[in-house]
């Protein structure tokens, strides 16, 4: 009976699992949409940053002769109906949505992080209270909310709207956020880690940030990954209602909106800042949209 | 059902005093001069200044405000725009022409999303699924101010196939391009949630015992599946609402559709306080009432809610 | 209620069909589930065999591909993954296998159905019973929705759910758990079929009810003189029920025996290891018997006997070679190891 014993040894292999976020790093390396997103955030960051990398020419140096010009020369896409060159304006558009967007999605990050966080990790009373508050948030359409609040944050005459615009979406925006911070947070705490470490004696500061919010990350990075696509969206959407950037503010919105009265006469100053706002939107969704995809596996 | 319904109403009134506090909040609290921030830069006369705080009772305490605001809510007030016309009647006129544009886009967009939804759902990572899944990442990432007027360019304005503008009384031809555009706000969610909820009932176990009892596929899946995954997908049509709404303003201005967006837009423009006010707030009030009726419809779609 | 009328009236529709062949004829079967992590190997060559009236256990760790097997004699698998490799699955002599889909589609329910573990999730949550059990009879019958009310109403009374014309028009979550399992039941039954699947019809429910379940289910099975095949994974579960047990491991019938002599004698270690785990009441307080190890991963099956890493019998030569997949002992009784005399003790 000896080598029965041998042979009864023989665990059979169980194949050993890779991290999470080992899992989701080699497919997201696999994943074209994330590298096609990537190049394009990276250019528009560019483009946010050091605009006359792209263009020398200056876009507020408007000449009414050459209104609606064809393209030539360095402006490549024409001129628009004040005869600015449409691609120098375009180029220096990319600004301010980037700075509006990280900067509303930093504000609503950091709302919405504190709002999941209490209301996960405390729950109780304390949850019932902030997951009524965010109920009576989600009772205003963003952009309706957006409407009145804009306006009231930008009653002084002489400003930009920048600060206006971004403060507004930002306190708008946070309820996608905490939701899903609140939900990973309560599914981390349940998981037997954090119990055992609970047990350990490990205090509430310690727990939240040495075990919980690191793996409450993944999905609240995705979520406000995609909430920055829509910040420029929105922001594009205020300064196209006349409520958002203003003055001498260049912004693809004001951009779109001025040129909807002259589309008979010329498309260009449409559609080029219409095509750079829309791929700015679309590289930050992909860029959630892909990561995500690479931590839930679950639907493919 | 009866204490589903309860907590809904219940959870409805807080919200929607909730709402309209800080819609009410926004536009009125710690102002320096809420009768500027109402009329915008226009000059105004001592005497509309005095109709003004009248009006909105600025003279009393915030809280009072707030009560006589909701007091005519209530009771069907609005109040009067800068251009001395009641909200309420400018309501009246603009409703027909919204409501139409945006009933079409909910067809439109929930025809869509269901057909393809329910294809995509079953046929996971076939070619049609895929090409699904990257239309829908580009038509969410589409900001309506870009949607808008490229579509009446491109396809009211270049290619022609249709209308490029709708007037007040437009026919459902005239509406179709707007409505398609609006539809196109929603229709990506609505259409990735019908595929993931068509994917994931096709996996529950009554799905295997619909086919051990002998009915063909298309029995199983239109009527056993289809019914289930179609819950969660009706309620989105009351969060799609919202989406709605906002996408209204900006698409009735571009095809100048004078509907309740097209108000508010020029409200917007032309700094009339009382309208954005009156607008905005009919428009949260609606929106809550729409979640509501979704929220029983839920209830009424679902019967393990519904005997609760 | 006149089966025989029914069987009578689709028998020309069923290409090939021989009143006089072995009722059920499954002979090796093999299923395999084809995922990203792999091909997983569900089903490695069962070959069972039932006869009209008769009830087989099939009996194994949970795993081991019982409910696989089921599905794909049902014709139901999950496909993709699933997909059937090899094998005929033989009713009345047709290889069912080979039929057309429209043609399978008749063999469910009318003449195989098949009930499911958890009735729970096996039932339509937005449909009532009524709805879900009149649709067999509206869809195979063509009947009337009346007429389909009535027979619905019928069937749960047969399968004793008291007021059965009120309860009709309940949804399944409004059901306790045996009564939802009786709605199964119920719905199996609906078209005289002549063989009855059970998958673990009694693991979702209490004790008491089990045992009632189990008495309604041998009673129908008699009074239809319907073969059972009862999947299960409990030994205490089949041994008053049973006629004959199949042992199932790793996707293989490893030993089919007669109830008697597979509980008075095991010809396989597998089985006797399953015995020596049932928890006795004369051994009370001694430490019970568990078998070691872990069943086998499916996408990486043992070489030779799959059982061998786990085996107290196991020499050198069950690492090498299969042994014969049925080593007649006595007349029917087979079992599938190359130490089946050491085993028996003989
Ligand atoms: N839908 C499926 N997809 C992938 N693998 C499956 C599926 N169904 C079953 N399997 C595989 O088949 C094996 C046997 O399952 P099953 O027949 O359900 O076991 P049991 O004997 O407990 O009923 C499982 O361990 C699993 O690996
Ligand atoms: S063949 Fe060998 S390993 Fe397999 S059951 Fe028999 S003795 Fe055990
Ligand atoms: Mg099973």
């Amino acid at each position: 009976m000896s080598d029965t014993s041998i042979l009864a040894a023989e665990v059979p292999a169980v194949g050993r699992p890779r991290s999470l976020a080992g899992d989701a790093w080699h497919d997201l390396r696999r994943s074209k949409v994330f590298w096609v997103a990537l190049v394009l955030i990276v250019v528009i960051l560019l483009m946010a940053a050091w605009p006359s990398l792209f263009t020398s020419a200056d876009p507020r140096e408007c000449v009414l002769s050459r209104q609606h010009k064809p393209a030539g020369g360095s402006a490549i896409f024409g001129y628009d109906f004040q005869g600015c060159d449409v691609y120098a304006k375009t180029v220096y558009g990319a600004r301010y949505s980037i700075i509006v967007g990280v900067f509303a999605t930093l504000i609503a990050g950091l709302i919405g992080a504190a709002f999941g966080l209490s209301a996960g990790f405390f729950g109780g009373w304390i949850d019932a209270v902030l997951s009524r508050f965010v109920d009576v948030m989600l009772g205003i359409p963003l952009l309706l909310g957006a409407i009145v609040l804009a306006k009231r944050l930008s009653s002084d005459p002489a400003s930009n709207g920048v600060f206006a615009v971004t403060v507004t979406l930002g306190l708008l925006g946070w309820t996608t956020a905490a939701r899903v911070m609140r939900s990973s947070v309560i599914a981390a705490k349940n998981q037997d880690y954090v119990a055992a470490a609970r047990m350990l004696g490990a205090g509430n500061s310690r727990l939240l940030f040495r075990h919980i919010l690191p793996n409450s990350m993944a999905s609240f990075i995705v979520v406000l990954t995609i909430l920055l696509g829509i910040n420029i969206a929105s922001e594009a959407t205020l300064s196209f209602l006349g409520i958002g950037l203003k003055g001498d503010a260049i912004s693809w919105g004001i951009a779109i909106s001025e040129a909807t009265g002259y589309v008979r006469v010329a498309a260009g100053p449409l559609i080029w800042p219409s095509l750079f706002l829309a791929a700015t939107v679309l590289a930050f969704i992909m860029l959630g949209d892909a990561v995500r995809d690479a931590f839930d596996p679950k639907l493919r | 059902m009866f204490r589903y319904i309860v907590r809904r109403l219940l959870q409805m009134v807080l919200t929607f005093f909730g709402a309209t506090f800080i819609v009410y909040a926004l536009m009125f609290a710690v102002q320096d001069d809420p009768i500027q921030a109402l009329v915008g830069e226009r000059p105004i006369t001592e005497s509309q200044r005095a109709a003004l705080t009248e009006r909105y009772h600025l003279d009393d305490n915030f809280f009072a405000q707030y009560w006589y605001y909701m007091k005519g809510l209530l009771t069907g007030d609005f109040g009067t725009s800068m251009t001395n016309r009641k909200v309420s009647s400018m309501l009246a006129d603009a409703w027909p022409v919204t409501m139409r544009l945006a009933l079409l886009a909910i067809v439109i967009a929930a025809t869509i999303a269901i057909l393809a939804g329910v294809v995509s759902g079953i046929r996971r990572g076939s070619i049609f699924d895929n090409a699904t899944l990257v239309i829908t990442l580009i038509v969410l990432a589409m900001p309506i101010v870009v949607l808008a007027p490229l579509a009446q360019l491109v396809f009211g304005i270049k290619l022609g196939w249709f209308p490029a503008t709708a007037g007040k009384n437009a026919t459902l031809w005239q509406l179709l391009l707007p409505a398609g555009v609006l539809a196109s706000l929603v229709v990506a969610t609505e259409l990735r949630v019908t595929r993931a909820s068509v994917a994931e009932n096709l996996r529950a176990d009554y799905v295997r015992t619909a086919r051990a009892k002998g009915l063909t596929g298309a029995r199983v899946i239109g009527v056993h599946v289809l019914r289930n995954s179609l819950i969660p997908v009706i309620t989105l049509i009351g969060v799609d609402l919202g989406a709605l709404m906002s996408g209204a303003i900006v698409t009735e201005k571009v095809f100048n559709i004078p509907g309740v967006g097209f108000n508010l837009f020029r409200g917007i423009r032309t700094e009339d306080g009382p309208l954005v006010v009156g607008f905005v707030s009919v428009l949260v009030i609606v929106f809550l009432v729409v979640n509501l009726v979704v929220d029983l419809l839920y209830a009424a779609l679902d019967p393990r809610i519904r005997y609760e | 209620m006149t089966p025989v009328t029914d069987i009578k009236a689709q028998m020309d529709v069923l290409p090939g069909l021989d009143p006089r062949a072995p009722l059920l004829h499954v002979d090796d079967l093999r299923v395999e589930f084809r995922t990203r992590d792999g091909v997983a190997k569900a089903v490695n060559g069962a070959t069972f065999y039932l006869n009209a009236g008769e009830t087989l256990a099939i009996l194994g760790e949970s795993g081991c591909g019982k409910s696989v097997t089921a599905q794909a004699v049902m014709g139901i698998l999950d496909s993709p993954p699933g997909h059937v490799t090899g094998g005929r699955v033989l009713y009345r002599g047709v290889d069912l296998l080979k039929l057309g889909e429209k043609d399978r589609r008749k063999v469910r329910a009318n003449r195989i159905a098949m009930i499911f573990q958890d009735a729970l999730s096996a039932l339509n949550p937005v449909y009532t019973v009524g709805f879900q059990l009149a649709e067999l009879f509206r869809k195979h019958r063509g009947m009337s929705r009346a007429s389909s009310k009535l027979r619905s109403i019928e069937l749960l009374d047969q399968v004793r759910i008291p007021a059965a014309k009120d309860r009709i028009n309940d949804y399944p979550h409004q059901f306790s758990g045996g009564m939802r399992q009786r709605v199964m039941i119920a719905m199996a039954l609906a078209l005289d079929p002549e063989v009855l699947i059970a998958d673990e019809p009694t693991t979702a429910l209490d004790v008491t009810v089990q045992a009632q379940i189990m008495g309604l289910l041998a009673e129908l099975q008699h009074q239809r003189n319907m073969g059972l095949i009862l999947i299960t994974h409990d030994m205490g579960v089949v041994a008053d029920v049973a006629d004959r047990i199949s042992v199932m491991y790793a996707g293989k019938i490893v030993e089919e025996a007669p109830v008697y002599d597979i509980y008075a004698r095991p010809a396989h270690p597998y089985t006797k290891a399953l015995l020596e785990s049932i928890p006795r009441l004369d051994h009370k307080g001694r430490q019970l018997n568990v078998i070691r190890g872990l069943p086998p991963s499916l996408t990486d099956i043992p070489s030779g006997c799959s059982f061998h890493p786990r085996c107290g019998y196991a020499r050198e030569i069950c690492r090498g070679d299969q042994p014969p997949p049925s080593y007649q002992i006595a007349p029917h009784r087979i079992a599938s190891c190359h130490f089946i005399r050491e085993v028996l003790g003989v």
